[in-house]
């Protein structure tokens, strides 16, 4: 690795901060070299709802002016990092994508906006996303789609699709995003970078606009392995700001990562799960055979385990997740936040102020919501999905008495083109197929690209861990990594 | 005994999962206006997602205890101490309407139902 880490123009999160922080590059010029990336070509990606020029470039100079007098300036010293605009940055509009947040700049920062401030890293924007989160296209956005950059007339996957198009095209080398049902792992898989979902409660929420607070999880986009593991070790950990916080007995529930990186898998138990949902295309069919191939190479054991359930994930998340929107979005009513549409009493206020504000997508889930959770349905609907999450959380504790870690696809095909899937709630829905399980349970996942497929568009395959085991996903993320550079052709920068 | 948020009941003559009348009722309740080809569009399209969601009828899910959350934690409290609180003026700020260090709204009471 060190003879890599001495180049003139690094380009991932490790080369950039171990640079910066031993004075070979300025941050100043590292931001000034992606803020000319964005505006290159953010026009046709579209990445970006408010890139953070004035701030990040006075960040940089603070950076290396610390490095010059010899202070430590962080793990992520100079590294410019993108938030998806679902984040509350202090004095920097947080959009959620939505026209009802128009205006509102945040009074505080996340819990997460703090620690990567601290840790040296630099907010250089704030990412597009499907509505509130809610979609699988990043089409879903008041501010228009953003564009796959490996093939621009396709989506870049949602909801965290502007975090994943930014890390895809260079903009920043890292970005986060927050995943409900799959929202950072599918948009990783359809852009070509790693993507992760931590353990539920691993990572502090205080600060994300809420969506379906049972399920929402923060984690980071990357183009390596190292560098996901080295911005999670940044961010995770406990915070009494979140009452969902993971409190651990001992230390300070930060999750230990990079340095297990390169153990490998030999005596790893690998889960083939024999019972999954069918659906996938034949490309991303073939690269999780060669997966499974390549981690049997590394010395891991192949397990057929069955999870039987895993395929009654998306009905249960289709309940649970409107069911906690559709209370959590009471809040957007024209009276603390945003936009207001005037009317004669507050009723009729609230009523034209969302019915103005919110886009089709987040009304249809309000709406679904809402019905799941009405008297007379509420046993039907949501009371029977809550069932169902348990007998998933059950058959994924079951499998993980015989395995370390499963493996499945991340998303059933590569990316789609632009408008294929608008038209039909369901056909979208149905993306989230194979991500949306691990929310439901809690447990950590995550993409790691795995060659190309149709059209020779990215491929990821998607490992999937015990609440708290991202040490083991990691090591197996690291390998399949290693394997993808050797085995089947790997990616160039789009 | 139909409650104020009770949907039960409500006729569905189309034969779908849900009724124009049921969709309708659902918006009024999370304070949204739909006009008619919205109604029908959504009466289309939660019928259609409605349907997928039948895939779990069969499962016999008695003694099943719901799950409602991935962490089994309850009641967190913190120490009795005063911590730094929202500035309100930066607050206040970024509302549509405010007045006097409060929120701004219109007439509540007296009004519609």
């Amino acid at each position: 690795m060190a003879d890599s880490m001495e180049s003139p123009t690094p380009t991932t999160a490790t080369d950039i901060a171990w640079n910066v922080r031993n004075n070979l590059v300025k941050a100043t010029d590292v931001i000034d070299r992606h803020l000319a990336a964005i505006h290159d070509r953010d026009g046709e990606i579209n990445a970006f709802n408010t890139v953070t020029a004035d701030v990040a470039r006075a960040r940089a100079a603070e950076i290396d002016e610390g490095v010059a007098v010899g202070r430590d300036m962080g793990p992520l010293a100079g590294v410019p990092i993108a938030l998806k605009d679902n984040m509350c940055t202090r004095g920097i509009p947080t959009t959620c994508s939505s026209k009802i947040l128009d205006g509102w700049k945040p009074p505080y920062d996340a819990t997460i906006v703090t620690r990567l401030h601290e840790a040296g890293a630099i907010l250089i924007g704030k990412t597009n996303l499907d509505e509130f989160a809610m979609g699988s296209s990043t089409e879903n956005s008041a501010f228009g789609p953003t564009r796959n950059p490996r093939d621009t007339s396709r989506v870049p996957g949602g909801s965290s699709g502007g975090s994943a198009a930014a890390v895809a095209a260079g903009f920043a080398p890292l970005a986060l995003g927050s995943d409900t049902g799959g929202s950072i792992r599918q948009p990783a898989a359809l852009c070509g970078v790693v993507g992760v979902k931590p353990t539920y409660g691993a990572v502090s929420r205080y600060g994300l606009v809420a969506f379906a607070s049972s399920l929402d999880q923060i984690g980071p986009f990357a183009t390596t392995v190292a560098d996901a593991a080295l911005v999670l070790e940044v961010i995770s950990g406990y915070d009494p700001m979140d009452s969902t916080s993971i409190k651990p007995a001992v230390g300070d529930g930060t999750l230990d990562l990079t340095r297990q990186l390169e153990w490998g898998v030999a005596g790893l138990r690998v889960g083939r799960i024999a019972d999954l949902p069918t659906g996938a295309s034949p490309d991303v069919a073939e690269r999780l055979e060669q997966a499974f191939d390549a981690l049997r190479a590394a010395g891991a054991e192949i397990v057929d385990v069955q999870v039987p359930a895993y395929g009654y994930g998306l009905t249960a998340y289709y309940l649970i997740a409107p069911a906690e929107a559709s209370s959590n979005l009471a809040r957007y009513d024209g009276v603390r936040f945003g936009m207001r549409v005037d009317a004669a009493d507050t009723n009729a206020m609230y009523m034209a102020t969302r019915t103005a504000g919110f886009g089709d997508e987040v009304k249809r889930r309000i709406m679904l919501g809402t019905y799941a959770l009405s008297a007379g349905y509420y046993d039907a609907y949501y009371g029977r999905a809550l069932k169902v999450r348990r007998l998933i959380a059950d058959d994924f504790a079951a499998a993980y008495e015989h395995v370390d870690v499963l493996l499945t696809p991340t998303s059933p095909t590569v990316a789609f083109p632009i408008g294929d899937k608008t038209a039909d709630p369901m056909s979208m829905y149905l993306c989230d197929t194979y991500t949306i399980p691990s929310n439901l349970s809690g447990e950590p996942a995550m993409s790691v690209p795995f060659g190309t497929g149709e059209a020779g568009l990215p491929v990821g395959v998607q490992v999937l861990a015990p609440a708290l085991k991202e040490d083991v996903m990691f090591r197996v993320a690291a390998e399949l990594e290693r394997a993808a550079a050797s085995l089947v052709q790997g990616l160039e920068p789009a | 005994m139909r409650s104020a948020g009770s949907l039960a009941g409500v006729s569905d003559p189309s034969g779908t999962r849900i009724s124009t009348e049921a969709v309708a009722k659902v918006a009024k309740l999370a304070r949204l206006s739909l006009d008619a080809d919205e109604l029908r569009r959504a009466t289309d399209q939660l019928s259609d997602v409605l349907d997928h969601f039948a895939d779990i009828d069969a499962l016999d899910l008695d003694g099943v205890e719901p799950m409602t959350h991935p962490t089994p934690i309850s009641n967190v409290m913190r120490e009795d101490v005063e911590l730094e609180c929202l500035d309100r003026d930066e607050v206040l700020a970024a509302a549509p309407a405010a007045e006097s260090g409060r929120f701004l709204v219109p007439p509540i009471i007296g009004l519609d139902d």
